[in-house]
């Protein structure tokens, strides 16, 4: 009666969930596999420019304004208790 | 006490919109997109001893946004779903080589993806990060990478595909038994 054997193996199923959880998930095959290739270099081409058209909107000012204070040490509000900070 | 090196600097500037696009993809929202980038840069700044010149600047920023959008994805988890916004409020012009439509089907099926998922495909697929870099932003193996970035794109490719099956079916032909008007 050694049954317990047989459960250990269920663990190593467990690994390959990544196949059958995407097999699960297919919706029923469309005819054409021709598409999906076509599918895959559309799905690159869109990510890119998707991603590529908010990165040519560049940097916003308030990113800018925020750096600029940022960077230097004593603002106008700012606390000069550093000493000596400025040349 | 905060003076940056300029180079330094300039280096960061050059990365936010990178990290502005990154942030988008994650969080949905072009709002929440720019206060994580904000608090990012904050933290750079604050943190810019622990950063390793000849390292990869981009990366680091990259990590830092990433752990941010994570710690306050898990106090409030996405409360403003926004499945239109993400990057259809971002889209100035429209890119449409292809067809409108088949952008919005892009959009609406990344949005269903899973957020590990997406954020693999981005950083892979967009940004330009190897699997290696991509393992260190998200603090897992490579292996876990690959996969994610797999079952992202085959993911993505069902729902497409289901989208573009319909788009072959042609619509109804106008007008069959839509009497214009009854004009005598």
């Amino acid at each position: 009666m050694s049954g317990k054997d047989n459960m250990t193996t269920d663990d190593e199923n467990e690994g390959r969930e990544t196949r059958g959880d995407i097999m699960a998930a297919s919706p029923p095959r469309t005819p054409a596999s021709a598409l999906d290739s076509d599918i895959q270099a559309k799905i690159g081409q869109h990510l890119r420019a998707m991603y590529d058209d908010v990165v040519r909107q560049g940097v916003p000012n308030r990113f800018l304004d925020l750096l600029a204070q940022l960077d230097k040490p004593s603002g106008q509000t700012g606390k000069k208790s550093g000493g000596g900070a400025g040349s | 006490m905060s003076t940056l090196d300029p180079g330094l600097r300039d280096e960061i500037i050059g990365a936010i919109p990178n990290l502005r696009a990154f942030a988008i993809s994650l969080s949905g929202s072009v709002d929440r997109a720019d206060d994580l980038v904000q608090e990012t840069l904050l933290r750079a700044f604050a943190n810019i001893s622990s950063f390793n010149p000849g390292t990869n600047l981009s990366a680091w920023l990259f990590t830092i946004l990433r752990n941010l959008f994570r710690s306050e994805y898990r106090k409030r988890r996405r409360e403003v779903p926004d499945p239109d916004g993400a990057f259809a409020a971002t889209l100035t012009t429209n890119p449409d080589q292809n067809s409108h439509l088949d952008f919005e089907d892009f959009r609406t099926a990344l949005d269903k993806l899973p957020p590990d998922q997406r954020e693999a495909l981005v950083l892979v697929g967009a940004s330009g990060f190897s699997y290696e870099e991509a393992a260190d932003i998200c603090k897992c193996a490579v292996g876990t990478i690959k996969s994610r970035v797999n079952r992202a794109r085959n993911r993505l490719g069902e729902l497409l595909a289901l989208d573009a099956a319909e788009d072959l079916v042609p619509e109804k032909p106008l007008g069959v038994s839509i009497p214009s008007t009854e004009r005598l």
